[in-house]
């Protein structure tokens, strides 16, 4: 091994609640969330009708008539997230050689808003059988494939590095910046602007998580509606949103003098080979990323001071990743503090990640241990300490973070400080 | 010490061949698989030719309760990857779960069955999209689905990047070989020969409008008018070379070098990203330019990407000075698909001692590239390097070399 470590040093989010880290922690150590009832469609032939939506006026940020129409609103989240993540790194990155700077943004969905919209278009209403190309609009292959919104990315920065989009549905997030590591790691970039976007709340996601009821049927106190761990809990809210970070190699950010959110001590990501949408109660496969992610780290479990949870808030969900840290960290789950941000901020799949890896570095920040929301009587399967309704402080030097996804991915990161780890 | 991974199993669903035996008679052969499209009515489309996939029946090769829930090109994966399994006579039930993970590309997922579903939204409601439609059509469902068949619980990752995803995808899957996974499932199948996936693709500019197949996907040829699109792609087995070594596995070569760049936003005057991928992945390999035997090139037959490829090769390697080949002017490009068929055809140039042609092409001089034509060329291949671009600006270079 190279011996070279990886530290975040800037930071953006936009979460639903608010455009901005500050905005982002406030709402979390709040304890608010951010769910409502969706508003961009008439949500009225759904199931589920609920959402965590950001209110985001792309004008607001700077882009002009045409990038409005060419980019999906994935991809402006990510433009956004990336320069405010450079900006709040301090880093003069137009005096790198680009060459050894990278971008790597998770996506699960990618511009499923736009092909939502544009088939509508080309279709003439779900009418057309084949669908008429003379309303395509131009920009329609940037929806097509979803890395475009990498694209864009690396475009904002100056970024000629490897470049390139994670999917691995909803632990996209963590994967991407697992991924970003690696290549600081193993010496293709110094530098890489990393994290995830997606922006899904369209009528065919609504739709298409309604078929497998994985998202809530509750309409009548839709603040309240995402409840994980919760004996009441009965399926994830569908979110939307971005995180990007800055992430260095450690030796140079020290050089610069750089303010260090974290270091990205360990990672890795496993499959549970078991069912596309399904999870096995025993967590044993997401406990093994657990484990290989914290031996990566060469920390051990009882060090862990907080696990911030995937917590979607289905039924079956929650109890799987209580397992699986049980089995991984033994007693030592019991008196950790776990919390799911997806209570305050909803589940945005393939963004969600890289937005809790943000909560992370910004509760060893700030000491403090976000919340669940929601959560007033635990289902009796669910019997760690999941922080409910109130904040904690807390001293914060090692965070675990993991995800689980459709297509059985588990994944876990391990953030440190890096200078408790010198080696 | 970094681990060498080497490729063991190769599994081809091509236009011009199903299953890899079909594919390198085709290849070496010069045999195109591009014909009008059949899957959909294109008539009314400027673009009406496409390479697609012949002989394929799911239902031949898959229990019946996967097709309802799989895309097409979710179904070529899975028997891409059956066959790659089995050439590199793998026993997946005999080895340890966490031992074997799956790292797949796509350019845009499960695009067919996403149409049916949203044909089904607009047209009927909400009520009639399929419970399959959440995991059909995200681009993480080829992954998915071959960890579920094969048991398959080591890592596993999805790489998007157009093109160069399908390089990509193989370097992510060297990456865990070297922490330590001995085997991963690796490659890619793309498929959109659908009318929203054609007219997406149309969308994008690049496609050819010619109706006659010998002469509609021509590139480094002063007629090039664009590509012609397709379908399929290669699965390989990626394993650790000392457990291969170890269980006496058959070796096509080495998986020796990789990088990647992005190119600068449209309208920089700074140098395409493509010279620099391709020197950095030979230096990665630990080669230098007289090693290499073939390139196989990106080929995209639109003359401006064509001009800055030829440039990237010539800066390299000097003018007319290493043998080009275009095998995918046989099969279209297949999105994520084309570079890791690309690099089987790398392998089997290695094994057989043979570069397989471009067809059709009549090479502009003006690029200077040593195009190998009709015929192919039989000639030693130690290495072999492949290239690979994406729409947004996306460069792969893989370097292939022999292990014998």
């Amino acid at each position: 091994m190279t011996g070279r470590r990886v530290v975040i040093t800037g930071i953006e989010v936009l979460a639903p609640g608010g455009v901005g880290v500050k905005s982002f922690w406030d709402l979390l150590s709040e304890g608010r969330t951010a769910t409502r009832g969706i508003t961009f469609f008439d949500p009225a032939p759904f199931r589920s009708r609920v959402a965590a939506e950001i209110d985001f006026l792309p004008e607001e940020h700077g882009f002009g008539p045409q990038e409005i129409r060419r980019l999906d609103r994935t991809a402006q989240f990510a433009v956004v997230a990336a320069r405010g993540a450079v900006a709040d790194s301090g880093l003069a990155i137009d005096e790198l050689d680009p060459h050894r700077v990278g971008v790597t943004i998770g996506s699960a969905v990618g511009a499923t808003m736009g092909l939502d919209q544009e088939y509508r278009v080309v279709s003439d209403g779900g009418r057309l059988d084949p669908v008429d190309h003379r309303y395509a609009v131009a920009h329609l292959y940037d929806y097509f494939v979803p890395s475009s919104v990498t694209a864009e990315v690396a475009w904002t920065v100056g970024a000629e590095g490897p470049s390139a989009m994670v999917s691995t549905g909803c632990t996209s997030g963590i994967d991407s910046i697992g991924y970003a590591a690696d290549l600081i790691r193993e010496g293709s970039a110094d530098v890489v602007v990393a994290g995830s976007a997606d922006a899904p709340i369209s009528p065919i996601t609504v739709a298409c998580f309604d078929a497998i009821k994985a998202t809530t049927p509750r309409l009548d106190d839709p603040d309240r509606a995402s409840r994980p761990f919760d004996r009441s809990r009965n399926g994830f809210v569908l979110g939307e949103g971005a995180a990007v970070m800055v992430l260095e190699e450690l030796g140079g950010a020290r050089r610069r003098g750089a303010h260090i959110y974290a270091e990205i001590a360990g990672y890795a990501t496993r499959s549970n080979a078991y069912h596309m949408t399904g999870l096995r109660p025993d967590g044993a496969e997401m406990a093994e990323a657990i484990r290989v992610a914290l031996d990566e780290a060469r920390i051990n479990g009882t060090e862990v001071d907080y696990i911030n949870a995937h917590g979607s808030g289905t039924k079956q969900n929650d109890r799987h990743e209580t397992a699986a840290y049980k089995r991984s960290l033994g007693d030592h789950a019991y008196r950790t503090p776990v919390s799911s941000i997806k209570s305050m901020v909803g589940h945005s799949l393939g963004a969600i990640g890289s937005i809790e890896i943000a909560a992370c570095a910004l509760a060893m920040e700030n000491n403090v241990v976000p919340p669940t929301a929601n959560l007033h009587e635990h289902d009796p399967e669910c019997d760690l300490d999941y922080v409910p309704l109130t904040a904690r402080d807390r001293t914060v030097d090692t965070v675990l973070k993991v995800g689980s996804g459709f297509g059985g991915f588990q994944s876990a990161m391990v953030l440190a400080r890096p200078e408790r780890r010198a080696r | 010490m970094t681990a060498t991974a080497v490729v063991t199993g190769l599994g081809v669903t091509a236009p011009n061949g199903l299953g890899l035996t079909d594919y390198w008679d085709a290849t070496r052969a010069g045999r195109a698989g591009i014909a009008p499209v059949t899957r959909f009515d294109a008539s009314t489309y400027p673009s009406r030719l496409a390479g697609e996939v012949p002989g394929f029946h799911a239902a031949d090769h898959l229990p019946g309760r996967l097709l309802p829930q799989t895309d097409r090109m979710t179904r070529l994966a899975l028997v891409a990857a059956d066959w790659a399994l089995a050439d590199a006579e793998i026993d997946t039930a005999a080895l340890p779960a966490f031992d074997m993970g799956v790292v797949t590309a796509s350019s845009s997922g499960g695009f067919e069955f996403g149409e049916g579903e949203l044909r089904k939204l607009w047209s009927l409601g909400g009520r009639h999209v399929s419970a399959y439609q959440s995991f059909a059509w995200f681009y993480a469902v080829n992954s998915g689905q071959i960890s579920i068949r094969r048991g398959m619980k080591g890592p596993g990752g999805v790489v998007v990047s157009d093109q160069a995803g399908g390089l990509d995808a193989l370097a992510q899957a060297r990456r865990q070989i070297r922490k330590g996974t001995p085997l991963i499932v690796t490659g890619a199948v793309d498929a959109a020969v659908c009318s929203w996936g054609w007219v997406a693709q149309m969308a994008g500019g690049r496609m050819s409008t010619s109706d006659e197949p010998a002469r509609a996907y021509l590139p480094f040829d002063a007629e090039a008018r664009g590509h012609v699109a397709g379908e399929g792609g290669a699965i390989l087995i990626l394993e650790d070379a000392e457990a291969a070594r170890s269980r006496g596995a058959r070796v096509y070569g080495e998986f020796a070098g990789y990088a990647a760049t992005i190119d600068p936003k449209p309208g920089s005057d700074r140098e395409p990203g493509l010279r620099r991928a391709i020197e950095t992945a030979l230096a990665d390999a630990g080669a230098v330019p007289a090693d290499v035997d073939v390139v196989f090139a990106d080929a995209a037959a639109v003359p401006e990407l064509d001009r800055a490829e030829a440039a990237a090769i010539t800066a390299v390697f000097g003018a007319g000075s290493v043998p080009v080949t275009a095998p995918k002017t046989m099969t279209g490009r297949l999105g994520s698909g084309a570079a890791p068929l690309d690099v089987t055809a790398a392998l089997l140039a290695i094994r057989d001692g043979f570069i397989p042609p471009t067809v059709n092409v009549r090479p502009d001089p003006g690029y200077g590239l040593d195009l190998v034509g009709a015929g192919g060329r039989p000639a030693p291949v130690r290495t072999a390097l492949v290239l690979a671009r994406g729409h947004g600006g996306f460069n792969a270079a893989a370097v292939l070399r022999a292990t014998n």
